[in-house]
Formats: structure tokens, sequence, C-alpha cells
């Protein structure tokens, strides 16, 4: 796998005439893991769209792995939508065989693995099965992918704080963060603390801070919830 | 495990701490192996990269060592440990005097208080 990268540059994104993004340049280079922090409408899904190629720019560049985003760069990112991505109709059986057939990096093995793990029935439909086993379902499919980079979008919204630490367990053993680059958004600051490696705080579709977060912690002397607060002010 | 961090300060800085902690007490023992960066970072619960890290500074100051292919290993060398042991002690009791220095009390008087609360106290573990 290649060294992950996320180029972007002067980028703005509109939503006929209101900016969405704003003149938004930052690069994200090697492994890690990527916090995008902000206040809901901040614009964290449209840059996280904007990266997984998704969206197109109304103005400026976006690269990953050194080449213009398209819907082609979906062979080197796997996304995780915010929104309901499964078939309904699917069983986690029938899911992991269509994802296979479709990504063709996509690991079987693992994603099975994975499945067992967390005691799903892989026989029973989708639309039956609860919020939180969708949620650990949707993230099973995105982590069983062996791309360099990885975009997830909110991946703790609306589940309970255990079912928030399982994910976040599940992450963690799974995302193989020496080598991908994994980027998420989420306002769940506190909880996802001591897992980020660099935080990008947006405000108004614009970012306001990106940093490393162990280099914040020794520098402010404060957690980054207090940071969040403080600029985000 | 309950270890919780205290977000104000770096976590490889705490992570570290606890396992000097578990080193100095040789709850891991001199030779033996630290648990896995992944391991370790789901059961505490923290970055992997974090481990990392923690684990690079402590081989920095020579108190484990990587062995390419197999892992991290506390040092062999007691001296090390004996060192690090005498270094926390040193810092952190220099921490303490300064601070009943601080509210006005004297020497003597510290000695007076730590052998009253010594006396009426057990031993307890972190």
């Amino acid at each position: 796998m290649n060294k992950p990268e996320i180029y972007l540059k002067n980028v703005t994104k509109k939503y006929l005439r209101q900016p969405a993004v704003e003149n938004i340049s930052f690069q994200l280079k090697g492994n890690g893991v990527y916090g995008v922090l902000g206040e809901n409408g901040s614009g964290k899904t449209t840059l996280l769209k904007l990266i997984a190629g998704l969206l197109r720019p109304s103005s400026g560049t976006v690269k990953v792995m050194h080449r213009p985003v398209s819907r082609l760069s979906s062979k080197d990112i796997a996304y995780l939508s915010d929104a309901d991505s499964l078939y309904s109709f699917q069983s986690a059986h029938q899911l992991i065989h269509f994802w296979e057939k479709v990504a063709p990096d996509f690991s079987k093995d693992k994603a099975f693995s994975m499945v067992r793990e967390l005691n799903l029935d892989v026989n029973m439909k989708i639309k039956n099965l609860s919020k939180g086993n969708r949620a650990r379902l949707k993230l099973v499919i995105a982590l069983s992918r062996q791309v360099p980079v990885l975009v997830m979008d909110e991946p703790l919204s609306g589940l309970d704080p255990l079912v928030r630490e399982d994910i976040l367990k599940l992450i963690v053993m799974n995302a193989d963060v020496e080598q991908q680059l994994l980027v998420l958004s989420t306002h769940e600051v506190s909880e996802v603390e001591a897992f980020l490696d660099h935080v990008i705080f947006m405000k108004d579709g614009k970012c306001i801070l990106e940093e490393n977060a162990e280099v914040l912690r020794e520098q402010k002397g404060q957690s980054l919830v207090a940071t969040m607060r403080e600029v985000l002010a | 495990m309950g270890l919780t961090f205290d977000n104000n300060r770096p976590i490889y800085l705490q992570l570290m701490e606890y396992l000097y902690g578990q080193i100095c007490r040789t709850d891991l023992k001199p030779g033996e192996k630290l648990p896995s960066v992944r391991e370790l970072a789901v059961k505490v619960g923290v970055n992997p990269n974090t481990v990392s890290r923690t684990y690079m500074e402590m081989e920095r100051k020579d108190i484990v060592v990587s062995k390419r292919g197999q892992g991290t290993f506390v040092t062999e060398d007691k001296t090390v440990i004996q060192e690090l042991r005498q270094k926390i002690a040193d810092d952190k009791i220099g921490d303490f005097i300064l601070m009943m220095n601080q509210i006005g009390l004297k020497n003597e008087e510290i000695l007076q208080l730590m052998e009253q609360k010594m006396a009426s106290r057990k031993e307890e573990k972190e």
C-alpha cells in the first residue's frame, strides 16, 4: 500500500450561492487518525465528501494519493456515510458477498471475522437489525477494505455511550493506523479525545485550526474539548 | 483495566508513567515482553500511534528494547530500572517538599507529619 496523502488547496464548495466550505487548504500526510471537529452545519460532511470524491469543489483542488479526486478515487478511499447506506433487504452474509464483488480490495475473511467477534447474526435481514448493529455492520464493511484512506462521516452519531465505546474499539482494533489514514468527523470530542493524532477544527465552513493533538495538549495544557471551546467560541 | 487519562496533559506521557509504575513494581519484570502496540491501545482505549510513541520514548531512555519482529521488551539491565525508580522518587519527593514549604511547613514538621501518616496507614498499591 502506498503512503496515504490528502491535499486540499483553496477549496470552496457552494450549494447554489450558499458557501458550505470556504477556501480550505491543508495537507494530511502519512498514517494516523485525523478528527474533523465542529458544530452542526460547520461544513464537516461537505469537507469529507469533497475528500471522498462524492462532491466536486466549486473551485480549488482536492488531491488524494497525488491525483485529483474523481469517482475513480474510490479505489483508494473507503467512505462511511452518515446516512443509512446498506440495502435493507440483504442479510449481512449477502452484504459481505456483494461487497467482495464490488470492491477488489475487500477482505471477506476480515469482514466475517469481525462479524463473528461482534456476535452479529449473518442471516438476519438488515432491516431487522437494531440501529447499533446496523452502524456496526456499516463499519465492518468500511474497515474490511484494504485502502490507504478511510473517511468516516459521524461514525458515532445517534448511538448510546456503550455502543459508541464499542465502535471506537472496533475501529482501533481493525483499522491499520500504522498504514492507513483515517479521517473521521464527530462532535463527541471528549470520547474520541484519546484516539486522535491530529485535529481539524471547522467553523462556518472555514478550517480555523489544524494541529497535532499531543502538540495542542502540550502547548495549551488543556484538553481538546477546552481548546475547541476556545477556538470555536 | 481502569486507566483514566487527564486530557489536559499529553497522553503518551501519562501512558509512560503508568508503564514506568509497572516496571518499577516489577509487575513487568526485566526482560519481559510488553503488550503489542495494538493490544495495549485497545486495552487502555487510546490510539495505537500514541502507544508507539510511548514505546519509542521509553526506548530512547533505554528502559525498553525493541527487537525487530518480536516486539518490545523491558530492559534486562536492573541498574537502569533502579535508576528510574530513584529518579521518579526524587522528582516526586522534591515536588512534595516544595509544596509543603509553600504552605509554610518547616522540614522537621514535614517529617513529623509524614511519620504520623505512615504509622496510621498501610502500604497501598497504585
